[in-house]
Order: C-alpha cells, then sequence, then structure tokens
C-alpha cells in the first residue's frame, strides 16, 4: 500500500450540477419510472391480502411453484454442464467461425420464445429431426414432458450464461493459469483448480441471471412442453391460465413470481453487481 | 567446460521481434540475464518454461530435451521441471499462502496432508509460517514474493527462473528480501536463471551475467570482468562508465574525427577506451601542463549524483563528468556552457573491441 505522509489535501467539493433540469429530459424520465413501477404497484393494490394465506396454499399454486423452482433449478445445473465449456471455448480457444458461433449463441436471446419452441418441437418432437430416433432408440421423449420443460429453459436461458461467464473468463487474468503450468497442473487442473475459483463471482452472477429467466420463461415451455398442471404447468403458464378463470388467483400467483424475482434481484445486487 | 545442467539456444519470434540467445547454466549456479527494456528476457524465460514457442534450437535440462523444434520435441510447461517466480508473483488469490504452496505439490502427486506439511515446512523456511492461513491480498508484497520463491522451489525444480523478482518491491524491502533471496538462491541445487534489468540485483544475486539488447548477446562474463570491460553503451552505464570505441595505434585511440585519447594501455586496432566520470576533470579554459587528454565541450545538463553533480557534455564524444560542488561553483554549469574536459591517460582503461 502506498504511504504518503503528506497532509490530506483541502476537500474538494464535486461540482454541483447546474441548476434546473430540461423538461425535455425530465419528463420523459418520470414518465419512464411510471411505466416501470405503476404495474408493480396494480399488483399489490389488487392484491386480496385477507384471502392470501388460503390461497397461497392451495394445491395448484403449490404445485406450480414447486415444478417452477424444480425446473429452472435443473435448466440451471443443465446450462452450467454446457455453458460453461462452451464460454470456455468462446474465450479461449481460437478456431475458425468463432464469430459465427458466438452469433448463434446469442440467437436465443433475440428470438422470440414462441419461435425457440417451434424450433425445439420440429427437432425433438415425436416425428422431428431427433425425436423419432431418440423415442425408437432409448424410447425418450421431450415434448409435453418435464424434461421438456427444462430442456425449453435451458434454450432460452443459456444464453444469459454463456454471455456471463465469457466475460468473465476474458476479463480474468490468463497468467495465472501460465502460473498453475509451471507448477505441473494439466489444463484439466488448471481449469477445476485456478479458472473456476477466478471466474467464481462472474459464474455465479450468470447462474442467477439464468435462473431467473428459466423461472419467468412462458413461450417456449407453452410451446414445447404444453400446459399439463402438475408435469409441464410452471408459474407463468398457470398465471396465463388462471388469468382467464380466476383474477385474484393470477394476482396471488403474479405476486409470488414478483417476490421470488425481486428476492433474487437483490440477492445479485448485493454480492455480485456493484453499482456505482 | 563442465557438463551444464541446461544447455539452451532460444530462437523464439515475437512479432518482428527475434530472439536468438544461447545459454548455458551449471547446477548450482546462478545466472543473470540482463537487459535494457524490449530487449528478449521475458520472452527468453517464458522460452524456457515453454510458454513461448521455439522457432528453433533447443532446450536440455540434464541431458533432456525439452525442446527442439527440429526434431519436433516439445515438452508441455506442466511436465517441466522448470520453476517461475512471476514478477508480479501471480499468487492463486483464492488460496491462502500454505495451500498457494502446496500447489504444485499436489499436481506432483502428493497426498493433501504430506503436501500441506512440506507447505508448512516451505513457509517456515522463508519466515512466513505464521502467515500460512493469509489470502496472498492480506501479505505484503515482500511477504507474497516469498511465498512465490517458497511455491517455485516446492517442486524442487531442475531449473529455477526468476522474472524481475524484486521489481514490484519498495526500496527498503528490496534490500532486505534481495539479501534473503541470495541466502535461498545460494541453497538452490539446481541451476538459477534470474531475469533483471536492475544491474545491482544481477551483481548480488549471480555469478556469471548474460547482457542481452536487441535479443542478442552482447557480453556475457563474472561481475569483475563485465564492470571493467564493458562492451555496448548500456553496460557501461550499468556500471557507471564512459565508453568510447576508436581505433587504436599504440598509446593512442581514435574515438572521434577529431579526437584522440591517450591511453595507458598498448594495443592496434578496433579497440574500447572506458574511463569512470569521477576522472573527467572541467575546467573553464584550456588546461596547462599535465593531461594530455583535452577537448573542448559544452554542457548539456547537470543532475545531482550522491554528493557530487553528475555533468552531461556534448562535443567530440559525449561524456559523463562528475564534480564536487566546490569545483562545479568555479564552472558556471548551465546547459550551453563551453567547457574544457580532461582525463589523464593513467585513468582510462583501454581494451580491444573485437572478439
Amino acid at each position: 500500500m502506498p504511504r504518503t505522509d503528506t497532509p490530506a489535501p483541502p476537500r474538494v467539493r464535486p461540482p454541483r450540477p447546474r441548476p434546473g433540469i430540461p423538461v425535455g429530459l425530465l419528463l420523459p424520465a418520470a414518465l419512464g419510472l411510471v411505466l416501470l413501477t405503476l404495474p408493480l404497484i396494480g399488483l399489490l393494490a389488487r392484491t386480496p391480502w385477507a384471502d392470501l394465506p388460503r390461497r397461497l396454499t392451495e394445491p395448484g399454486v403449490l404445485t406450480a411453484l414447486r415444478l417452477s423452482l424444480l425446473t429452472a433449478t435443473l435448466a440451471t445445473l443443465f446450462c452450467l454442464l454446457l455453458g460453461v465449456p462452451l464460454a470456455w471455448l468462446l474465450a479461449r480457444v481460437r478456431f475458425p467461425g468463432r464469430r459465427l458461433v458466438r452469433a448463434l449463441v446469442t440467437v436465443p436471446l433475440v428470438l422470440p420464445p414462441v419461435v425457440g419452441g417451434v424450433a425445439l418441437l420440429l427437432v425433438f418432437g415425436r416425428r422431428g429431426l431427433l425425436g423419432g430416433w431418440l423415442d425408437a432408440t432409448f424410447g425418450i421423449t421431450l415434448p409435453f414432458t418435464t424434461a421438456g420443460v427444462v430442456l425449453a429453459e435451458a434454450f432460452v436461458a443459456m444464453p444469459f450464461l454463456v454471455i456471463a461467464v465469457e466475460g468473465a473468463l476474458r476479463g480474468a487474468d490468463q497468467r495465472y493459469e501460465e502460473a498453475a503450468a509451471t507448477l505441473g497442473a494439466g489444463r484439466w487442473t488448471t481449469f477445476t483448480h485456478v479458472t473456476v475459483p477466478l471466474v467464481a463471482p462472474g459464474l455465479a452472477a450468470g447462474a442467477v441471471l439464468c435462473w431467473a429467466r428459466a423461472l419467468g420463461e412462458f413461450g417456449a415451455t407453452i410451446t414445447f412442453a404444453g400446459n399439463y398442471p402438475g408435469r409441464t404447468q410452471t408459474m407463468p403458464l398457470a398465471v396465463y391460465l388462471a388469468l382467464e378463470t380466476d383474477l385474484e388467483a393470477a394476482v396471488v400467483l403474479s405476486l409470488i413470481l414478483l417476490t421470488v424475482s425481486v428476492a433474487i434481484l437483490a440477492a445479485l445486487r448485493d454480492r455480485w453487481i456493484t453499482s456505482p | 567446460m563442465t557438463a551444464a545442467l541446461l544447455d539452451a539456444h532460444l530462437v523464439a519470434d515475437r512479432g518482428t521481434f527475434r530472439l536468438d540467445v544461447p545459454l548455458r547454466i551449471a547446477a548450482g549456479e546462478v545466472v543473470a540475464l540482463l537487459g535494457p527494456n524490449g530487449a528478449g528476457k521475458t520472452t527468453a524465460l517464458r522460452a524456457l518454461a515453454g510458454l513461448h514457442p521455439l522457432t528453433d534450437g533447443h532446450v536440455t535440462l540434464a541431458g533432456v530435451d525439452l525442446d527442439r523444434p527440429r526434431r519436433r520435441v516439445r515438452t508441455p510447461t506442466e511436465r517441466r521441471p522448470v520453476g517461475v517466480v512471476f514478477q508480479d508473483y501471480l499468487l492463486f488469490p483464492h488460496l491462502s499462502a500454505r495451500d498457494n504452496v502446496a500447489f504444485g505439490l499436489r499436481r506432483h502427486g502428493v497426498d493433501r496432508r504430506a503436501a500441506r506439511r512440506a507447505a508448512m515446512d516451505w513457509l517456515d523456511r522463508v519466515g512466513l509460517a505464521e502467515h500460512a492461513h493469509r489470502r496472498p491480498r492480506q501479505l505484503s508484497g515482500g511477504q507474497a514474493q516469498r511465498v512465490a520463491l517458497a511455491r517455485a522451489l516446492a517442486v524442487t525444480p531442475s531449473l529455477l527462473l526468476l522474472d524481475e523478482p524484486l521489481a514490484a518491491l519498495d526500496a527498503r524491502t528490496r534490500l532486505d528480501t534481495r539479501a534473503e533471496l541470495h541466502r535461498h538462491l545460494a541453497a538452490h541445487p539446481g541451476a538459477t536463471l534470474l531475469v533483471t534489468h536492475d544491474p545491482l540485483d544481477a551483481l548480488v544475486l549471480a555469478d556469471r551475467l548474460v547482457i542481452v539488447e536487441d535479443g542478442r548477446v552482447v557480453q556475457e562474463g563474472d561481475a569483475a570482468t563485465v564492470t571493467a570491460r564493458p562492451r555496448t553503451d548500456y553496460v557501461a552505464r550499468l556500471v557507471g562508465l564512459n565508453l568510447h570505441r576508436g581505433t587504436a595505434e599504440g598509446h593512442v585511440v581514435r574515438v572521434a574525427d577529431d579526437l584522440a585519447l591517450t591511453v595507458a594501455e598498448r594495443l592496434d586496432g578496433d579497440a574500447f577506451v572506458a574511463f569512470r566520470p569521477a576522472a573527467v576533470a572541467l575546467h573553464p579554459d584550456r588546461p596547462e601542463g599535465s593531461p594530455r587528454n583535452a577537448w573542448p565541450a559544452r554542457v548539456s545538463g547537470v543532475q545531482r549524483h550522491g554528493d557530487n553533480l553528475r555533468v552531461q557534455l556534448d562535443g567530440p564524444i559525449v561524456v559523463a563528468a562528475d564534480v564536487t560542488p566546490a569545483a562545479a561553483a568555479q564552472l558556471r554549469l548551465v546547459p550551453g556552457q563551453p567547457v574544457w574536459a580532461a582525463v589523464k591517460a593513467a585513468e582510462t582503461h583501454a581494451y580491444p573491441a573485437g572478439g
């Protein structure tokens, strides 16, 4: 640590912003804030608080919540298993077509999830490219199963993980890996014992983002896995379904999702996202 | 010549830069690779460690080829018996000091318990046993340097490489750490290569100096030889000598079109003349009498140098002169001021430049 013996310089006030914020900026900013928060306030305003405990313990709600948490967690693990090596490849290995691969990885980010669901059906459906073979060879059917939900969620959420981890890997000092090599560590040991701990914060942030995205997944799930209570009906699907019959139930389900999302966001901010 | 433990000829390319350095180090010997920034010192170190590919040449350690591009031999870094202390140490930030030192042992198949015990022994040896459980960011620069040294030595490498091991330390820590490093390097039975741009590190720590400039070895030898007979401007500046090259004829060496220096030695042909800045006397007018080497010069700069002033002179040759403050007071030492410089023949040292 550098130590200075010179007296502290007189405190300089940060330059004060000029008084008067232009209306052309203030008005849209305020409207934007309203747009983002008003729906949440509306949700809270319409929540049947008195009825809440009973509604929360309704078997349908718990089943959907449990299924959502389970599938989002499995999808995240699946993404970690495949996405981290993919991110490593993109960050550390020069190969022809790397830019193309990176572009392909980000496609699910911009693709409407419903289209993703249709695409998954075309590949893993009973008559799909791989689906028929999987069914005939292993007896595995993915569409309209819980595994299908996991697959749909992973398809949509994996880019979040890959991008976060690739960024962390690029930011990590590769000379630590060289130091590991001079101590006799092969590439795999270096990856597991040095690289992964070094990028752990980025890895965790990516996993949380991935999990949150999987938790909220709707379009690809309903297209590819359908809407069977207890099997493929996750929370977002339950909200949508409830909206057609029982508005209050939809509000309660939405409140739960909102609570989980805000909790995740808070955890993320505290631990991994440094805001100025 | 005795069989060297390390026998290497490093030919490596980095962009348009080419390194071509032969290097032999005996067991127990400490060699300093000394040179200015960008001379290729670090590339040489990385090539020995297998972190930079050789274009040609070879690295042979204890009779085994680790690298020989012509025979397509290339041992990956992790299988070379080579330890490295990096410039900024690169201690793994997520591991304690002890686990950093144990890391290499674990990779060499030592079980966890034994590795930790050996790591504790090493930390004890470098005087850091009580800091074993600290993370690298809780260690001072000098402590981190010792942990890095213990980590590299723990796997008993045949070749130990140190990249500017003291460069990241402040002046006082550097003094203590240098003395301690000297002790550990003297105890290391393998070959040691020390890469540095600090001549003091090289003189204190090394048995032999190899000086590289622009990817080539320009001079090689023990400290006494190198300091007495520098062969390039860089080496001369390192050891604090004025160095000029010219053509000798008997006791006279012509170092510029209009300047010939009379020297003590007698030699012919291409020659170097070296003299200390303190041997250069300055006079306001042409000096009378004894000094036969006197020439008109012009002051181009003045700096403090210890208790004296170091005066940079332009003229037929560029020279540094050390004068006492008292002498300086009698001369008007401002840039552009004309003076006469004089050097006694007995204060010069001339030696052949060729070969």
